[in-house]
C-alpha cells in the first residue's frame, strides 16, 4: 500500500505542471526547474521499505501503473462477444513482438478449453497412412523457431468508407507478431504420405465452429507450422492452446486455431470462411475469392489518437510498424504534412520475412497541426497505396485487405484524430 | 542430410561461433515413425466435411415444412423466423439485387456460392452454441426451408443426397480467383514522390464526426477503479447464508455453456440473443428490462408466473412442453439434476 501515502497525485500534478512549462519554452532548450524535484529530495517509500520478494507472483504481471494497456473490443460490430474479435494496443506497444496477453483475440465460436493430454491432430484423405498424433507425438518432431505476424484479413474494415475509429489500437490492432515453435507441416504430412493428386489441405479446428479452410498444398509444405508454442511459452488459449496452424503472410482466419484434424484432397472445399466471408466485393458486384497474401501496411503507433503528444514542442519521436505478406520492410517513407513532403524513417530491429518491422522519424515538432501519414516498401518493390488508390480498384464494399494509408491529424496541443484528407 | 552433418561436426569442435543460418528441421525417408493409424471409426467421426462436388455428403432428406419447424425452434432467435436475422446476428436470406449497391446484404441466396457450404456450416457449427447435434435428415429439411426462404424452391419441396447436385445458387458465377498479382500489384509498384508532391492538402473526413469509438479510460479512470476495487476487497464479507453448494454452483457453471451464447449473467450482463438473467431466481416472468419478449411470455408476466425452483426446473427440461411459442431456440435439459445446478449457478452469480 506504498502507493497511497498521498505521493501519487503530487506526482501527477509535477508533470502536469512540466509539461505546460516545456510548451511555452523555446524549442531545443532545456527548461529550468524553478524548485527542488521532491521526487529526487525527499525520501521516496520504495528506497525506503523493503518490497515484495520473489514468488509475490509465480507468474509475473504488468506494472499496475501498465493497467491501460490492454486488449479493448468494439461492441457495437458483433452480435455477441463469443463471435467477435479484439484489438492489439498498438500505440503502447515498441520494438516487434507482440506481448502474449496483448495479441488479439478473434472467435467464431468463443475458447475452445482443451486439456493437451485429451487433443488429437489427425491426418486422413487422400494419404498413404491415415494418423492421429497426440501432443506428446507432435513434440517429438524436428522443430523450428519463426517470428511471422497474423493479421486478420478485415483489419482497417470498418475504415472503407472514411475515417470511423479513432485510435490506432482499433483501425489497425487486429494484428500481432510473435515468435512461434512449431514442427513444419511437411514433415506431418510426410509421416502420413501424401498421394500424388493431393492439391490442397483443410485444416479443422476443435473449438464449437469447427473453423476449416482450404490452404494449397504448395503453401502447406513450403512455410507453415504446426506451432505449440509462442514467444517461448505454450499457446495460449485465446490463441489456439495446445495446437494452431501457421500459415505465414497470409490472412489470420487461416491460422486454424485448436487444430485438430487436416484432411487432404484434390480441389478446395469453398467452406463458410471462405465463401460467404473472407471474399472481397467489389464494386460490380463480382467477389474475389482466395485473396491469400496479406498486402504491404504500415501505420504510425505514436502520436495517434489514443497516444497524443504530450510534452508539447520541441525534439518527438514518431514510430511505428510496417508489415507485407510478400517479404520483408527494407523501406517506410512518413509525411508531416499529409503527403506534401515525405521523408524516410528509419528502421530498426530485425528485418525478418512476413514479421513485423520497427520504423523510427525524430523530429523538432514546431506546435503547428500536423498531418502524419506513414508509407510501407516492400523486398519485392510494392508501395503501400492510399485509400483512395485502393477504392478506386476495389469500391467500398469489400472489408477485407484494406492496406491504404493512415492519417493523423495532429493539432496544436498534441491531440491526434483519425482523418482522410484529399 | 548435409545440414545434419554440419551440425554434429559444431558440436564436435565445440564451437561457439558456428551458425546455422538456414536450420531447417530436416526430413526423414520414411518419417519418424510418429504416430499411429488412424481407425476408420475415427476418421468417419471427424470427417464430416462436404464439398460443392457432392465429396462426404451424407445420404438423407428433409423437407421445407419440417424444415421451419427446426428453423423455428432451433435458429430463428438469431436468424429471425424468415431468415431476417436479430441484432447483428448474420442474415440468411433476402438480399437480391444490393451486391452493387452502397448497403450489401450477403445472404445465401444474394452471395453465397453453393449450397454444399450451407450443408457443411449448418450441419458442423449450428445450432450455435450446440453444435453438431441435427441428425443428417434434419440439416436436409433446415438447408430446403434456408432455399425456401431465399424463393429458391416452392413450399412442396424436399432435399435429399439425390437432389443436392441439381440445385446452383444464383451467385454462383460472379466470383473469381484472387487476380490483385496482375491488376494491383504493377499499379502499387511505382516509383513514389518524395518532395512537393502536391500543392495543397486538406481534411475531407473525420472519424470525430460519427463518435463510434469505445471510450478508453484514461489514467485517472484507471486510478479511481483501482481504489474503489481495493476498498471492496477490504469491506468485511457479509455473514455466510445457507444457499446452494459450490460444487453444485460449479457443476451449473458448466451446465450453462448450453445457455452461454445467448444469456448472459453476472457482473455486466446484458441482454443478448436472450434475456440477460440477473435477479431471474424467484421473480416474475420476463424479468429483464428492455429485452423485447415473445407474446407467450408476456402472457405469462400478466399471469404472474414466478420463477421459482419448480418453475425454473419444469421450463429448463421442456421449454417449448412448458410455455408453447416463446422463442428460445433451447430442446430442453436432459438430466433434471442439471436443471438443479443451473438454477444454483443462476442464484450464485446472478443474485436473487
Amino acid at each position: 500500500m506504498a502507493k497511497d501515502d498521498g505521493f501519487t497525485p503530487s506526482r501527477r500534478q509535477f508533470l502536469k505542471g512540466a509539461a505546460v512549462t516545456g510548451g511555452t519554452l523555446a524549442v531545443g532548450k532545456v527548461y529550468a526547474q524553478a524548485a527542488p524535484d521532491p521526487l529526487i529530495t525527499e525520501m521516496q517509500p520504495w528506497t525506503q521499505y523493503l518490497g515484495p520478494g520473489v514468488d509475490a507472483a509465480p507468474y509475473g504481471m504488468p506494472s499496475p501503473h501498465e493497467a491501460r494497456v490492454v486488449r479493448r473490443n468494439v461492441p457495437w460490430l458483433t452480435a455477441d462477444s463469443v463471435s467477435s474479435v479484439n484489438f492489439t494496443p498498438l500505440h503502447e506497444l515498441d520494438g516487434i513482438i507482440t506481448p502474449n496477453g496483448l495479441c488479439f483475440e478473434r472467435h467464431h465460436g468463443g475458447v475452445a478449453e482443451i486439456a493437451p493430454e485429451d487433443h488429437r491432430l489427425m491426418i486422413n484423405g487422400l494419404v498413404d497412412n491415415p494418423l492421429v498424433f497426440t501432443m506428446q507425438d507432435i513434440m517429438r518432431f524436428p522443430r523450428e523457431n519463426r517470428i511471422y505476424f497474423l493479421e486478420c484479413a478485415a483489419n482497417s474494415g470498418m475504415e472503407w468508407r472514411g475515417a470511423q475509429l479513432n485510435g490506432c489500437q482499433f483501425t489497425h490492432g487486429m494484428i500481432h507478431n510473435v515468435v512461434y515453435t512449431g514442427v513444419p507441416l511437411r514433415l506431418l504430412l510426410e509421416e502420413a504420405g501424401v498421394k500424388t493428386n493431393g492439391a490442397w489441405i483443410l485444416p479443422e479446428g476443435a473449438d464449437a465452429s469447427g473453423m476449416t479452410r482450404s490452404i494449397p498444398m504448395e503453401k502447406a509444405l513450403d512455410d507453415c507450422l504446426v506451432a505449440f508454442k509462442m514467444n517461448g511459452e505454450a499457446l495460449r488459449p485465446e490463441q489456439g492452446y495446445p495446437l494452431r496452424l501457421v500459415v505465414p503472410g497470409w490472412e489470420g482466419n487461416m491460422w486454424v486455431k485448436w487444430l485438430r484434424r487436416i484432411e487432404v484432397g484434390d480441389q478446395p472445399w469453398h467452406h463458410r470462411e471462405e465463401t460467404s466471408k473472407y471474399t472481397d466485393l467489389l464494386e460490380n458486384g463480382q467477389a474475389r475469392r482466395f485473396t491469400w497474401e496479406m498486402d504491404a501496411k504500415s501505420v504510425i503507433t505514436n502520436p495517434s489518437p489514443q497516444a497524443p503528444i504530450t510534452h508539447g514542442p520541441g525534439p518527438t519521436v514518431l514510430t511505428g510498424v510496417a508489415w507485407s505478406g510478400r517479404g520483408t520492410i527494407p523501406r517506410v517513407d512518413v509525411t508531416l504534412d499529409g503527403g506534401i513532403n515525405w521523408h524516410q524513417a528509419r528502421m530498426s530491429g530485425p528485418s525478418l520475412d512476413k514479421s513485423m518491422h520497427r520504423f523510427y522519424f525524430e523530429f523538432d515538432w514546431d506546435g503547428r497541426p500536423l498531418l502524419l501519414q506513414s508509407r510501407a516498401h516492400d523486398s519485392t518493390g510494392y508501395v503501400q497505396p492510399t485509400k483512395e488508390m485502393l477504392r478506386h480498384v476495389r469500391g467500398e464494399n469489400s472489408i477485407y485487405h484494406n492496406n491504404g494509408i493512415q492519417t493523423w491529424a495532429v493539432d496544436e496541443n498534441g491531440n491526434a484524430e483519425n482523418v482522410e484528407v484529399g | 542430410m548435409n545440414k545434419v552433418i554440419g551440425l554434429s561436426a559444431s558440436l564436435l569442435m565445440g564451437s561457439a561461433t558456428f551458425v546455422l543460418s538456414e536450420n531447417v528441421a530436416p526430413s526423414q525417408d520414411g518419417g519418424y515413425g510418429l504416430g499411429r493409424t488412424a481407425l476408420p471409426e475415427e476418421i468417419a467421426a471427424w470427417d464430416i466435411d462436404v464439398r460443392p462436388d457432392g465429396l462426404g455428403l451424407p445420404a438423407g432428406s428433409g423437407d421445407v415444412f419440417t424444415g421451419e419447424e427446426l428453423w423455428i425452434d432451433n435458429c430463428s432467435a438469431c436468424h429471425g423466423d424468415f431468415g431476417e436475422a436479430r441484432g447483428r446476428w448474420p442474415v440468411i436470406a433476402g438480399g437480391f439485387g444490393t451486391l452493387h449497391g452502397e448497403d450489401p446484404n450477403k445472404t445465401v441466396g444474394s452471395y453465397w456460392p453453393y449450397l454444399s457450404t450451407v450443408w457443411d456450416y449448418v450441419h458442423r457449427a449450428m445450432p450455435y452454441g450446440n453444435a453438431q447435434s441435427l441428425s443428417n435428415d434434419e440439416v436436409y429439411a433446415i438447408v430446403a426451408y434456408i432455399m425456401y426462404s431465399n424463393d429458391l424452391v416452392d413450399d412442396d419441396f424436399e432435399l435429399s443426397n439425390e437432389n443436392f447436385l441439381d440445385v446452383r445458387l444464383p451467385n454462383e458465377e460472379n466470383f473469381f480467383m484472387d487476380d490483385r498479382a496482375e491488376v494491383e500489384l504493377p499499379m502499387f509498384s511505382e516509383a513514389v514522390c518524395m518532395e512537393n508532391c502536391v500543392e495543397s492538402v486538406e481534411i475531407t473526413a473525420r472519424a470525430a464526426v460519427l463518435d463510434v469509438t469505445p471510450e478508453t479510460e484514461t489514467e485517472g479512470d484507471a486510478a479511481a477503479a483501482e481504489v474503489i476495487e481495493v476498498a471492496a476487497a477490504t469491506e468485511e464479507a457479509p455473514p455466510a447464508e445457507i444457499g446452494p453448494s459450490p460444487e453444485l454452483v460449479a457443476a451449473g457453471e458448466e451446465a450453462f455453456r448450453a445457455c452461454r451464447s445467448c444469456h448472459q449473467v453476472g457482473e455486466g450482463a446484458r441482454n443478448g440473443a436472450g434475456p440477460q438473467l440477473n435477479g431471474i431466481y424467484m421473480a416474475t416472468a420476463a424479468h429483464a428490462e428492455g429485452f423485447r419478449y415473445s407474446p407467450a411470455f408476456e402472457q405469462v408476466r400478466a399471469d404472474g408466473l414466478v420463477w421459482d425452483d419448480e418453475a425454473l426446473t419444469a421450463y429448463l427440461m421442456d421449454p417449448r412442453g412448458y410455455l408453447p411459442n416463446n422463442r428460445m431456440a433451447f430442446r430442453g435439459l436432459r438430466d433434471a439434476a442439471d436443471a438443479e445446478a443451473i438454477i444454483a449457478y443462476l442464484r450464485a452469480e446472478g443474485g436473487e
